[in-house]
């Protein structure tokens, strides 16, 4: 096992306030991590640092050499252009971007890989459908499908089961299993607890600042949950330099 | 013989008109794909005050050599480009909402380009900027719309894919490509050219109409992309004829005679679509069994 991510005293955060503070650990390649906590614990901010949308306030996130593409995001709230005249097979095509690029061609081999990835979400039938036609929990598929076909090394999923039904959770589940069975990393966001001990060996329990993490059943102890709660949301507007080294 | 004379002759004998016909098609063919992404990006206004923004450009152009087209194209893409830029940077950086920049942008950018035209031109020299001369297209005008049509189909070609993923998912594209901020300057830089080559013909006024309103024509008849790019492409071409007969036989100015055709088709659109349009929502129709 080799590390895949390693965060060295990490500092994420906007306009100098920490939302993610000091934060060390590895992240070993292949790992199926769930990272727990509550709203504004710094999860979204963690995933943004890793995909390299923003950058850190102080330390370093090691990315082991790999490149950027070999990392695919499913943000929060996809900023998806629901009114954009696309339909669900087209925006599913997109995942092929590192083969295809600007313009490279959709040969026959990848319109098989963009059916199989379709039908791997049960979206088969909707391949026509524009995509403001589609249900959340459809568009979750959809957009799972997407990841499907960007056949990435690390695969970071923002809160990919809120709010969606059971079913299609179960669903998609089951793909991830499918990524962590393929060795890929996969680390997600996810509040319901039972589904994390269920599913997940890893957790990384986040409130601003690294709770626990390691095995889900020794990270998520009634202890360390209280813990996590006790997290002070609000930024101090008034907050001194922080003078505090982790080295 | 009276359908030729209504519909052919006036091309046929009148060379000035079928310069006039070949300049208001040819702009339309790179316009409205254009103005299709621009409608998509939510940017219609964007391009409305571009096209005022080429006005101070041309006019400077104007008063240091006269009515020099390549003066005048000159100052207009050097303003268009700083102003795309300019926009740009002030879209990223600030919190100020770009449409009230925008609306106090191109307010200026007008006063400004009439009174420097007025400073050396003549009345006819005003109205000819700012509704273009259709009608008095010469070889070099019509070469630069040729190019610049040209160029615009090409260049859209290329960044076709990233700029219809920019425009459907902004952060994806982010997160496997740079390219999504090349594409857009690219996208940007067509405006401008557009926008030029629209000057000459329709005028700053009217230059975005050939743009927008064919556009807007193709959302009430698609439901993907492609279409609605083939819809506003031959609107604008219809628009260019049917306008241009219209001004030849009821002697109005040729300019928005295109244009107000086109808002007759759009006007049609917005009844008749078949996406959207209202007809099909006002009458009801028994829902499907699934």
């Amino acid at each position: 096992m080799t590390a895949q991510l390693r965060f060295s005293n990490l500092t994420l955060g906007y306009d100098r306030h920490p939302a993610v503070h000091h934060l060390e650990g590895e992240v070993q390649s292949g790992a199926l991590i769930a990272v727990v906590g509550p709203n504004g614990a710094g999860k979204s901010t963690l995933f943004k640092g890793i995909v390299g949308a923003l950058k850190p306030l102080a330390g370093r996130i090691d990315r082991n050499n790999m490149p950027a593409r070999d990392i695919a995001y499913l943000p929060q709230a996809a900023e998806i252009d629901r009114t954009f005249p696309i339909t669900v097979y087209d925006l599913v095509a997109m995942g092929l971007w590192h083969r295809t690029g600007s313009f490279g061609g959709i040969g026959h081999s990848d319109r098989d890989r963009i059916e199989a990835a379709i039908r791997a979400v049960g979206l088969t039938g909707f391949e026509q459908r524009a995509i403001g036609t589609l249900s959340g929990g459809q568009m979750q598929r959809m957009l799972f499908a997407r990841l499907l076909l960007q056949d990435a090394r690390v695969v970071v999923l923002d809160e990919p089961f809120t709010a969606i039904d059971a079913k299609t959770c179960a669903d998609l589940l089951d793909l991830v299993k499918r990524w962590h069975g393929e060795g890929r990393t996969v680390l997600a966001a996810l509040h319901d607890i039972d589904l994390v001990k269920a599913n997940f060996p890893e957790t990384l329990l986040l409130a601003r600042e690294k709770v626990a993490w390691g095995e889900t059943s020794r990270v998520l102890t009634p202890d360390n949950l209280l813990k996590a709660r006790r997290m002070c949301e609000a930024f101090d507007e008034e907050a001194s330099e922080c003078v505090a080294e982790t080295a | 013989m009276m359908l030729y004379d209504a519909f052919i002759s006036p091309f046929a004998e009148f060379e000035f008109m079928r310069r006039a016909l070949v300049g208001a098609c040819t702009l339309a063919v790179g316009a409205a794909p254009i103005g299709v992404f621009l409608m998509l990006r939510r940017m219609s206004l964007v391009g409305d005050a571009m096209a005022h923004a080429i006005l101070p450009g041309a006019a400077v152009g104007f008063l240091l050599s006269g009515l020099n087209i390549f003066a005048m194209t000159a100052g207009g893409l050097v303003a268009g480009f700083v102003v795309a830029v300019l926009a740009g940077l002030v879209a990223r950086n600030t919190e100020l909402k770009e449409d009230a920049s925008l609306a106090v942008f191109f307010l200026i950018s007008l006063a400004l380009g009439v009174t420097i035209v007025s400073m050396r031109g003549t009345n006819i020299d005003l109205l000819h900027f700012l509704f273009g001369s259709v009608l008095a297209l010469d070889n070099q005008t019509l070469i630069l719309i040729a190019v610049n049509t040209t160029v615009t189909l090409f260049a859209l070609a290329l960044v076709f894919r990233p700029l219809v993923i920019e425009c459907v998912d902004p952060n994806y594209l982010r997160s496997v490509s740079g390219i999504g901020a090349y594409a857009h300057l690219v996208f940007m830089a067509l405006v401008v050219v557009n926008l030029v080559s629209g000057f000459h013909a329709l005028g700053t006024l009217l230059a975005v109409g050939i743009m927008m309103v064919p556009a807007a024509i193709g959302r009430f008849w698609a439901r993907d992309i492609t279409t609605m790019i083939a819809v506003a492409i031959t609107s604008g071409l219809v628009a260019s004829y049917a306008g241009l007969l219209l001004s030849f036989h009821a002697s109005v100015p040729a300019g928005p005679s295109v244009i107000l055709v086109a808002a007759v088709l759009y006007a049609l659109s917005v009844l008749f679509g078949r996406v959207g349009g209202l007809i099909h929502q006002i009458i009801p129709r028994r829902h499907l069994e699934a």
